[in-house]
């Protein structure tokens, strides 16, 4: 309207023009949508699980027993499920993800390293429930028919290794959840590597330490906060997988020792129970197990964002 | 990008336009195949009327019914008393097909099995951890079984299938009573657990070793092997349609009026042990009069015509006593 | 001279084993890519895209009211999600001030962060408990909430790009804020911010775990906003874990076209956006 005067009116210091006090409050009204609808979250869940939290308190997490019949509930198995099939599945991305993020960042020419580093990060697109359409057919026979067993007669004496093979099962999860992660430890981490500013390992390379020693007491040292915080960001991603997990967990509210025995994680029981839970209690137990995976995300993404924002703004060991 | 917003338009105005009378109802998957296969003849004869069912399990059913989120439900567990006296609106059980829940099995170069009570039991305890295993071999004289591990598999959901079989173990093992019991869920002393009959014949068929329990026609249909049960009288009997239907036949007699029976480990020389009615649970109050109407209408439908789809899927039909009680019901819903 | 064969060889090893890490990651990529194309490619057909799923047992049939669902409630989703994040953004980028700002921000990393299933439950009691039925709405709503998160972050970012000569130098002109912001800003950062929306969809369209139980399923067609609808992430599920092998070989191709859709959707989105972030409008 303003623009439309003879004379535009001056803006001053301070002052604003009605279209801007309306800009303001219709987009302030947008962002506050945002606080309305996780406060709604945060207190429907803690609402709904208020009759669990009342009746088990603390030993809600300690409990290894899940009966909705006699309505006694525990957290144990699926806490357990869910930190052992992510550490797992780190165990086996960390590697992996960190040495191709060396590779792409430090070996390979740009144009190649760029076009890999593109496929990888399609792999972070595709959906969940894919991946657990192909782990039912591909991965699952993979490991009953060679993986497990080469393992228990390997480590056979272990009794993370002892008990019949199944294919479905925590490793088989961890492993389909490594797939998952790595690309983004892969792309997060390269970036981190990139960042690197290149005196640092012309210095190195002047000393005459070799490529390898360069790259992985030198970079990798520099640029370990923002590697980390792609661990993280990965865990916190692996901890919320849902879909891929139950296909390949096995299902069982049971807590095993053996990696190759059956089990579940938080998110696989919700997706299981959660639309037969009859009766406040059982829900309640339910929605406790989605309150404890809510805070335990929120935590570890929490510390991703610190990690990863703390290397690419003010560039990776200095930020200390 | 004009012209496909006017698409997208065109077809989400288009799909509300015909009017069609939606009733959703959830819950078991024992008797899904032969629901599916009614809703869609019904719908056929009806097109007005689409009757939309999910197979999630008997547990869902009920308590999807239970919070008023569907408009039926399904299940082959007759509601407990608590599980009634939670109804804010009470419901009727509609008994709607008798099935065989049999023992599927994946072991390698065996094609049928004799599952005396006692090996079925010890398997699903944990106590019978090998294929060759003396109490299998003692009922499958001249069964070459190999040394394989029993995998045993269940159900993850709350499954009315669960309790018809849970149910024929306590009836046969005092262990299995006093310990994991019989309900749509319970603690499983062993075993892997999959998504409804569906998911459990998944995991049987691509596991070598696996040994599940399903309804029969999961069974038939995907060409998997199914062991034959020692009933009540001491013979080992396969399901079919007459050993099922053999099963009911003392609760056809005398069939509560409620119409919650239990004919596991029923008596006669050639019952079936593990079989069950499977029930429809209809609201007794339907404030939309269409709803009502088309529901009432399905029922009539399938008291009648429906019952002559049983035996192509391998489920007994309704005796004629209980489609006349039932028919009578029918009046009871307003 | 042993030290320096030693250190040399080491070096050999380790970065050979690096350039095998990096092979066996995109390997797997492949070999998920071929499998799918594989068995996908077998499984596709015209009925796939024209026919309702039939009665379990029979073969044929297929996931046409899947597609239409998946379509209409990503579509709602995206109307529902994709103006809060973008006049969120707006207001993170333009007008907030310090405490404002990391509120905002630190509760739309919190929302981002929450584990799709969770969200699933929470859409439950919002839309499907007070309506008494699954509805697509629900799944819609589930969808926006997953939306709103990513595409504020991504308008934020876009927007904060944008150099800020120019927004002193349409300000010096005495154009008033907002009519700035229309008309030069976001116009410049619309590139970026339209890239975020894109993918922001195209990963939501993939999630199932907050459709079980809020559109649930159904076998004909969607029928408007109060009726559970199929849809074809919730397909996939129920027909991966089933036995019948005509069921498999539909999850198959409806596998591969989802993931065709999504990736195409993510491949086209970074084209656009690495092509630069043009200055001038439009």
């Amino acid at each position: 309207m303003a623009a439309t005067a003879t004379a535009p009116a001056p803006s001053r210091p301070g002052s604003r023009s009605k279209g801007d006090e309306v800009a303001h409050l219709v987009t302030l009204a947008f962002a506050a949508t945002v606080l309305l609808v996780a406060v709604l979250l945060v207190w429907n869940l803690w609402g709904a699980s208020a009759p669990s939290r009342g009746k088990f308190g603390w030993g809600f997490l300690a409990g290894t027993n899940w009966d909705p019949n006699a309505l006694d509930f525990g957290a144990l198995p699926f806490i357990y499920g869910t930190v052992i099939t992510s550490l797992l599945a780190l165990v086996i991305s960390i590697p992996l993800g960190v040495g191709a993020a060396i590779f792409l960042a430090e070996l390979a020419p740009p144009g190649f390293s760029s076009a890999c580093t593109f496929l990888v990060e399609l792999l972070a697109a595709v959906p969940s429930v894919i991946y657990g359409l192909l782990a039912i057919f591909t991965v699952v026979p993979l490991m009953r028919e060679y993986i497990e067993p080469a393992l228990k007669t390997a480590f056979g004496y272990l009794p993370q290794f002892q008990g019949p093979i199944l294919g479905v099962g925590y490793l088989t999860a961890a492993v389909v959840l490594a797939i998952m992660t790595v690309p983004y430890i892969v792309s997060i981490s390269r970036e981190s590597l990139l960042e690197v500013p290149r005196d640092q390992r012309e210095a190195a390379l002047a000393l005459g330490a070799t490529r390898w020693e360069t790259t992985f007491k030198v970079v990798v040292p520099y640029a370990r906060l923002g590697i980390l915080g792609s661990i993280f960001l990965s865990l916190a991603r692996a901890l919320g997988e849902t879909m891929a997990i139950t296909m390949v967990v096995g299902n069982d509210t049971t807590l095993h020792a053996s990696w190759f025995a059956p089990g579940y994680t938080i998110a696989a029981i919700l997706a299981n129970e959660f639309a037969e839970a009859t009766g406040k209690m059982y829900t309640a137990a339910l929605v406790e197990l989605g309150l404890v995976l809510f805070l335990v995300t929120i935590v570890i993404n929490a510390l991703a964002r610190l990690l990863v924002v703390a290397t690419t703004r003010k560039g990776s060991a200095k930020a200390q | 990008m004009k012209t496909s917003i006017a698409l997208a338009g065109i077809l989400l105005a288009g799909s509300s336009l015909v009017s069609a009378q939606a009733i959703n109802g959830a819950g078991a998957t024992f008797p899904y195949p032969i629901y599916g296969k009614w809703f869609e003849e019904f719908r056929q004869k009806n097109p007005s009327i689409e009757i939309n069912y999910q197979s999630k399990g008997s547990g869902a059913g009920i308590a999807q019914l239970t919070a008023g989120t569907v408009d039926f439900g399904a299940s082959d567990m007759p509601m407990k008393d608590e599980q009634i006296a939670a109804l804010k609106v009470k419901a009727l059980h509609f008994p709607t097909v008798i099935g065989g829940v049999v023992p599927t099995f994946n072991v390698p170069g065996v094609t049928d099995l004799k599952f005396s009570q006692k090996a079925l039991a010890g398997i699903y305890l944990g106590k019978i951890t090998k294929w060759n295993d003396p109490l299998i071999a003692k009922a499958n004289p001249g069964v070459k079984l190999p040394s394989t591990d029993v995998i045993v598999v269940h159900r993850a959901d709350g499954s009315g299938t669960t309790f018809v079989f849970t149910d024929f173990l306590s009836k046969i093992s005092p262990e299995w009573k006093a310990g994991p019991g019989s309900n749509t869920s319970i603690k499983w002393p062993v075993g892997v657990g999959q998504q409804g009959n569906e998911g459990v014949a998944g995991m049987v068929k691509q596991t070598p070793g696996a040994v599940g329990y399903v309804e029969l026609i999961y069974a038939l249909q995907n060409k998997m092997s199914y062991g034959a049960v020692e009933n009540a009288a001491g013979s080992y009997v396969k399901a079919d349609l007459d050993t099922v239907t053999a099963a009911a036949a003392n609760a056809a007699k005398s069939m509560p009026a409620d119409f919650r029976v239990s004919i596991t480990n029923a008596p006669g020389k050639n019952a079936y042990p593990i079989a069950s009615f499977t029930w429809l649970l209809i609201p007794t109050q339907i404030p939309d009069a269409q709803k009502r109407a088309a529901l009432v209408n399905f029922l009539k439908w399938m008291l009648a015509d429906g019952q002559k789809d049983c035996a192509a899927l391998g489920y007994a039909p309704l005796p004629k006593q209980v489609v006349l009680q039932e028919q009578k019901q029918i009046a009871m819903i307003h | 001279m042993n030290r320096l064969l030693y250190r040399k060889t080491v070096n050999n090893v380790m970065l050979t084993l690096t350039g095998v890490c990096t092979l066996v990651t995109v390997a797997v990529l492949f070999v998920i890519l071929g499998y799918l194309v594989y068995n996908g490619g077998k499984s596709v057909d015209w009925a796939f895209f024209t026919k309702l799923p039939l009665p379990p047992g029979e073969n044929g049939g297929g996931m046409a009211n899947a597609i239409v669902g998946s379509a209409e409630m990503v579509g709602l989703a995206a109307l529902f999600g994709l103006p809060v994040g973008f006049f969120g953004g707006i207001y993170l980028a333009e007008f907030s001030g310090k405490t404002m700002g990391f509120l905002i921000r630190y509760t739309a990393d919190l929302l981002n962060g929450v584990p799709s299933i969770v969200i699933g439950i929470f859409a439950w009691a919002l839309v499907v408990v007070p309506l008494h039925n699954f509805s697509s709405l629900a799944g819609a709503v589930a969808l926006a909430i997953m939306l709103i998160p990513i595409s504020l972050r991504s308008t934020e970012q876009f927007l904060s790009t944008v150099p800020n000569a120019l927004r002193e130098g349409a300000l010096a002109l005495g154009a008033p804020k907002w009519k700035v912001l229309a008309t030069v800003i976001v116009p410049a950062a619309m590139k970026g911010i339209l890239t975020g929306m894109i993918l922001a969809v195209a990963r939501v369209a993939g999630e199932t775990a907050p459709l079980l139980f809020t559109a649930l399923n159904n076998q004909f067609w969607p029928r408007g906003l109060n009726q559970p609808t199929a849809s074809l992430p919730v397909m996939i599920y129920t027909h991966a874990i089933a036995p019948y092998d005509d069921w498999h070989r539909q999850a198959w191709a409806a596998g591969l076209v989802l993931l065709a859709m999504v990736l195409l959707t993510n491949i086209s989105a970074r084209w656009i956006l690495s092509r630069g972030i043009s200055v001038q409008k439009g």
